[in-house]
């Protein structure tokens, strides 16, 4: 499972030594697509208010709304004007030298692997880009823009959502540095649809520039790779199936963040505490933070995919042959599973090149072991076991394999203090920060202990991609009623249904997913797998247990999850009150120490769960008047509990299928 | 009144109605385009020259031709790969005859032959795969004889003793089938008999009241386009094969002429057909220029492609010889300028007969400071009373100026028509230094035609790169029609080989790639070459399941017995 995967170069070590003033003021010259004809902002935004599918919407949104064109074509402008970036290099030149400053205080280093680099600049010459970098932090855009600064790249135009135009000058300085702007939701807003798709195709058929957007559409709170929306990956791949470019080049970006800047700020929002409104004081409230260290940050270019590659032999092009393609149309159902099968391909690519540090280890392991110190020793031993393991995972672990592991222990340790104390040589049963104290009330200590326990999660799932299916074999066959190799496949085929909307398992891969499980387990020594039966080794236990656990918070979140709507939920739960009374209901739980993992608090957990639900028909919702009821079939759930909670698997009297 | 059609330009023919059967192959090649007196080829001095008198280009020497061969493909004329000089008789099959028949068929006194050399010139058309294995001196399955009926009743007897006695027939006219269509099906082990209509070349009678004239359907076009000349008259169908191919080989496969803007393609010029198939005569009872009686029972029979019977004779719409004609051309900045500018000019006149071509650098290299890797030259000819024509001549140049194009002179695109006609005799000369290629067609809607040219051009270029083509292809394109809804695209494609061990499989895998590519953006299976056997495998999703059906069964009612078995088509 050893991956190929390139060196990374600091680039932050040169700024270091020489005038970021010089940096900033560089020549930029970078390269561009080959079939570019130059253009200005202005006639850029021309091209789409003149361009046939517009004009169509245009006549189409007057026609039923009997307003006049002139009128729809003034809203058409309005709204282009609103959305269009327009960059400006001395704005770019103003942020490369404001963030190298920045850069240079928060981290120790930003390494970038160079053959990634190398890989884009060719891949732009040749066709359209898109970069689809993944959203852990706020940085993430901006770093990008700088990396590409700083390698002569050509500099992206950035979907970003209209959030950011609250930042009074942060919104217009983003706007000239790249960004143009999203409103989060028009769903039925045609004319907006239409501007919006059409100024991506533009930008994008005529290779003024790459396109970049984050699959995940969001910010992930829990480090987990979010399901990817299918919205913007629709619109960038449409001029290639209607054969308006030859080919589309999307490059997927994995950042690494070795502690991330919104730490507890996601934390809290996830246990509900409401998120501060993006606003510019508030960024820079975040000035504190300047003087804290985040470690490193590692930004890997992936290998370029061609849409026309994936789309060979799974698309039929012909199906645009029959009506004029500037008439718009709902994707059909093999362009939907094809762009679909393709957005989880890049997640996982995405998720693929993200670097571990040694702390994602840790933290794994701490949370694991709510229930006993652990002295540094040991923590130091069984972080080396693991350390093996992943890498026989085929993960992407940055280990600094010269540096004593104790020492690799300490400083990782030493770098998150914020979430663990150690006190002489011991480190405390379960993290606990500096946030909790004594004298607060039991539900308050719960939430402070949750906030740091939540911090800790997401640096473990930042490791979950390695672990995910070889988890749920181990936890499949913790639940199936024997070792009989298809009811432990039919209990991982059950939870990898249940838990889709939880991690990123592709749309009808049931299969290769349960094969790559066993693949590993067995290669590992963990599992013995005969024609009929999925057995484990003795020495495989240690893994089994580890892994077990890993997934056991998510198990007994749905559990507990499914046992409040068939205890607790009333006639009158409604989709809002739903989150708000689930905690209720898990508070009161965990306060009285029916329930383990206070990680279930997350709000994150809590929807996936619903949305998994909704999806098997187990809840179904009615929308009333003025808000949405959820209705809660209880024989459905309860064999779900049922399941989750190890009770025999024959219970269930519907089918998954896969 | 003066006028000259452009193929004689040269003014020197000779004519096919003087050629006895068998003699056809005396003048032309067996195993290349055209008059064997025809080519071009490189002289002492290393300069190409075309030889012959037949051609406006014939004995000319043409410098600039050396180097942009070299330059294009890489190529060079140290390295010559030599066609095998003569057909070689022993590497035919000996025919396999059906006694019976070929007593029965003696007693009508048809000619007929059972030669190998008669049997190998008719066992194919001028596909690359097939023109490379004959310079090879490969010779796969071939007809096992070939008959010359001379009229229809001919004909009606031949296909009578083929259903009696169970052989297998494929008609053969001009033999430029660029579609597979004349290879022999390797699996038929019946008798194979070529119908060689070539000696049914009479124009029957002109209907001067009418407009029309009744011909058999062997004639050859240059032939028909003469003798029509004679009284006056003119059919204006112009396919850039009409030197050699013929009426029912048009009829057969759709054809399209070059001046279809002003005179109409072949659906368009036929007003009466006669077929002789298994289940008898078809044809309709009167000459009404048009009928509503249902589906129009021509259509089965347009574009057949030999699978039902033999067409023998035709009544066409003839019109008086154009009183003036004129040549014309245009130079645009580039090839998406000229394209608009056809598609404005086709929705506002159908006067001129119009070529956007993407030059090939011997032909215009400079012009009035355009770009010279991107300036596209479109050739036009007007025809009609003096007066109009120039009236639209001018129309058109007014428009084309809107533009950016800029007159380019008569000579230009005189020479741009005189080029369509010896560009087929370029590829044997590739042919003699390791350059293959071919051109194929498709028709298009006019909002596809750039995004079909740019895919189907980067589709060739990418496949050869994988299929380890050592030399950058050349793959260019032009539009050669004009239609209110879209255009015809051509593709020329040519690569040199060296370094390949199969070059002929590479070019086949490209070529089909490049269909597909054709396909997906929108593109037909074919304007005018026809299915034929090469690109039967997507009839089925061009004329949907219920579509190949119907014609499945129109060819099991006529032809149950597949006594017309090409395998064309179907």
């Amino acid at each position: 499972m050893l991956k190929k995967r390139d060196d990374f170069e600091d680039i932050l070590e040169e700024r270091r030594n020489c005038s970021d003033l010089r940096y900033a003021l560089k020549c930029y010259t970078p390269v561009v697509y080959k079939g570019l004809t130059p253009c200005k902002a202005g006639v850029l935004k021309n091209m789409v208010l003149q361009s046939d599918q517009l004009h169509y919407v245009i006549n189409q949104v007057s026609k039923e709304t009997g307003k006049a064109p002139e009128d729809v074509q003034e809203e058409a402008s309005a709204i282009l004007e609103e959305m269009a970036h327009r960059m400006q290099l001395s704005t770019v030149r103003f942020f490369a030298f404001t963030l190298c400053k920045v850069f240079k205080t928060l981290f120790r280093s930003i390494c970038v692997n160079e053959e990634g680099i190398q890989r884009l600049q060719q891949a732009i010459q040749e066709h359209p880009v898109v970069l689809l970098p993944s959203h852990r932090s706020y940085m993430d855009f901006l770093l990008m823009s700088y990396i590409l600064f700083t390698y002569d790249l050509a500099l992206p135009v950035i979907a970003a959502g209209m959030d950011f135009m609250g930042m009074k000058i942060v919104g217009e300085m983003l706007r000239m540095s790249g960004a143009f702007f999203i409103r989060r939701s028009f769903g039925g807003d045609k004319l907006y649809w239409a501007v919006f798709s059409e100024y991506v195709k533009t930008i994008l058929k005529n290779g003024l520039a790459p396109v970049e957007f984050f699959l995940e559409g969001t910010r992930s709170r829990t480090a987990k790779s979010l399901t990817p929306k299918l919205g913007l990956l629709n619109i960038v791949m449409d001029p290639f199936l209607k054969g308006e470019v030859f080919d589309i080049n999307v490059v997927p970006v994995s950042i690494s963040y070795e502690r991330i800047l919104e730490e507890t700020l996601y934390a809290r929002e996830l246990l509900g505490v409401p998120k501060p409104k993006e606003s510019t004081s508030g960024l820079f409230k975040a000035r504190r933070v300047l003087s804290e260290d985040y470690g490193s940050i590692h930004v890997y270019f992936g290998q370029p995919v061609s849409v026309r590659s994936l789309a060979e032999g799974r698309v039929n092009r012909c199906q645009f042959n029959l009506t004029p393609r500037h008439i718009p149309k709902r994707p059909s159902d093999d362009v939907h599973s094809f762009v679909n099968a393709a957005a989880y391909r890049l997640v996982r690519a995405q998720e693929e090149n993200m670097v571990l540090k040694p702390w994602v280890l840790l933290a794994s392991l701490l949370l694991q072991n709510h229930h006993q110190d652990l002295d540094q020793d040991r923590l130091t031993e069984e972080a080396l076991w693991l350390r093996d393991v992943c890498r026989q995972y085929g993960a992407f672990l940055h280990w600094p394999d010269h540096v004593p592991p104790s020492e690799v222990v300490s400083s990782s340790l030493d770098l998150h203090r914020g979430l663990v104390r150690i006190s002489e040589g011991r480190v405390p049963a379960g993290p606990s920060g500096p946030g909790v104290h004594p004298g607060a009330g039991p539900e308050e200590q719960l939430l402070n202990q949750a906030v740091v326990v939540l911090s800790c999660a997401s640096y473990r799932n930042q490791a979950l991609h390695v672990f995910l299916r070889p988890a749920l074999l181990a936890s499949a066959m913790h639940i199936a009623t024997s070792s009989n190799k298809q009811e432990v496949f039919n209990s991982f085929s059950f939870l990898r249904n249940m838990f889709s909307n939880e991690f990123i398992l592709c749309p009808g891969a049931t299969m290769q997913d349960f094969e790559e499980a066993c693949f590993l387990l067995v290669k590992t020594g963990v599992l013995q797998i005969t024609e009929q039966e999925v057995l484990s080794t003795h020495r495989g236990h240690r893994t089994l247990a580890f892994l077990t656990r890993m997934m056991d918070p998510f198990l007994q979140g749905y559990q507990v999850i499914c046992m409040f709507l068939c205890e607790e939920a009333s006639e009158a739960l409604t989709e809002k009150t739903f989150i708000p009374a689930v905690r209720g209901f898990m508070v009161k739980q965990l306060l009285s120490g029916r329930l383990r993992y206070t990680e279930v608090l997350s709000s994150d957990l809590q929807k996936n769960a619903l949305a998994a639900l909704l999806r098997l028909g187990a809840v179904l919702k009615t929308k009333g008047a003025d808000q949405t009821t959820l209705k809660v079939n209880r024989v459905m759930v309860n064999s779900l509990e049922d399941t989750l909670g190890k009770k025999p698997l024959q219970h269930l009297w519907f089918e998954f299928s896969s | 009144c003066g006028s000259t059609s452009n193929t004689d330009a040269g003014g020197l023919f000779m004519w096919m109605s003087l050629i006895g059967h068998s003699l056809r192959q005396e003048i032309m090649k067996w195993n290349g385009w055209g008059y064997v007196d025809s080519k071009f080829q490189f002289n002492k001095k290393g300069q190409a020259e075309f030889t012959g008198k037949r051609y406006r280009l014939s004995g000319m020497v043409m410098p600039a031709l050396k180097e942009w061969f070299e330059s294009t493909f890489g190529a060079s004329l140290q390295h010559k790969t030599p066609a095998s000089a003569i057909p070689n008789s022993s590497a035919v099959q000996p025919p396999i005859l059906n006694e019976a028949f070929v007593e029965d068929l003696k007693s009508t006194g048809i000619p007929f032959s059972q030669d190998a050399e008669d049997r190998v010139f008719r066992a194919h058309g001028h596909c690359l795969h097939e023109i490379f294995a004959l310079r090879e001196g490969k010779v796969g399955r071939v007809p096992d004889m070939v008959v010359w009926p001379s009229n229809h009743n001919d004909v009606v007897k031949i296909v009578e003793l083929a259903c009696k006695h169970n052989v297998c027939l494929i008609p053969y006219g001009g033999g430029t089938s660029v579609s597979s269509a004349l290879e022999c099906p390797p699996e038929e082990t019946r008798t194979i008999v070529s119908v060689d209509t070539s000696q049914m070349n009479r124009i029957l009678w002109i209907d001067e009241k009418n407009l029309t004239a009744h011909v058999e359907a062997g004639i050859v076009g240059q032939e028909l386009e003469r003798l029509l000349n004679e009284s006056g008259y003119c059919t204006g169908h112009e396919p850039d094969s009409m030197e050699f191919s013929s009426l029912g080989g048009w009829v057969a496969t759709r054809a399209s002429g070059m001046k279809k803007n002003i005179y109409g393609n072949i659906e368009d010029l036929v007003v009466h057909i006669r077929m002789v198939t298994p289940q008898g005569v078809i044809e309709k009872s009167c000459q009404g220029p048009r009928m509503s009686t249902g589906p129009d029972i021509h259509h089965f029979i347009l574009g057949s492609e030999g699978t039902l019977g033999v067409v023998t004779e035709v009544t066409m719409k003839i019109r008086p010889m154009p009183e003036y004609q004129k040549y014309g051309s245009v130079v645009f900045p580039n090839f998406e300028q000229g394209v608009a500018c056809l598609r404005e000019l086709t929705l506002i006149t159908n006067v001129f007969a119009g070529h956007a071509l993407k030059p090939q650098k011997f032909y215009i290299t400079k012009f009035k400071g355009f770009d010279p890797n991107r300036l596209c030259v479109a050739t036009l000819l007007f025809e009609g009373d003096r007066e109009r024509v120039l009236q639209h001549e001018k129309q058109v140049y007014d428009i084309a100026a809107k533009f950016g194009g800029l007159a380019a002179g008569e000579d230009n695109g005189q020479r741009g028509y005189m080029l369509t006609f010896v560009i087929a005799y370029l590829r044997d000369l590739g042919m003699d230094y390791y350059v293959i290629g071919e051109s194929f067609e498709t028709s298009v809607p006019w909002d596809r035609v750039l995004d079909i040219c740019r895919n189907v051009k980067e589709r060739i270029i990418r496949e050869c790169k994988e299929r380890g083509v050592q030399f950058p292809p050349l793959s260019t394109c032009r539009v050669t029609q004009t239609y209110d809804a879209g255009a015809c695209v051509y593709f020329y494609f040519a690569f040199n080989y060296r370094g390949l061990s199969d070059p002929v499989h590479v070019y086949e895998q490209v070529e089909h790639a490049a269909r597909d590519e054709i396909l997906a953006n929108g593109g037909s299976l074919s304007h005018h070459h026809g299915v034929g056997k090469l690109r039967k495998e997507w009839m089925r999703e061009t004329v949907s399941r219920v579509g190949m059906g119907m014609l499945k069964s129109v060819k099991d009612y006529v032809d149950p017995g597949n006594i017309f078995g090409n395998r064309n088509l179907l």
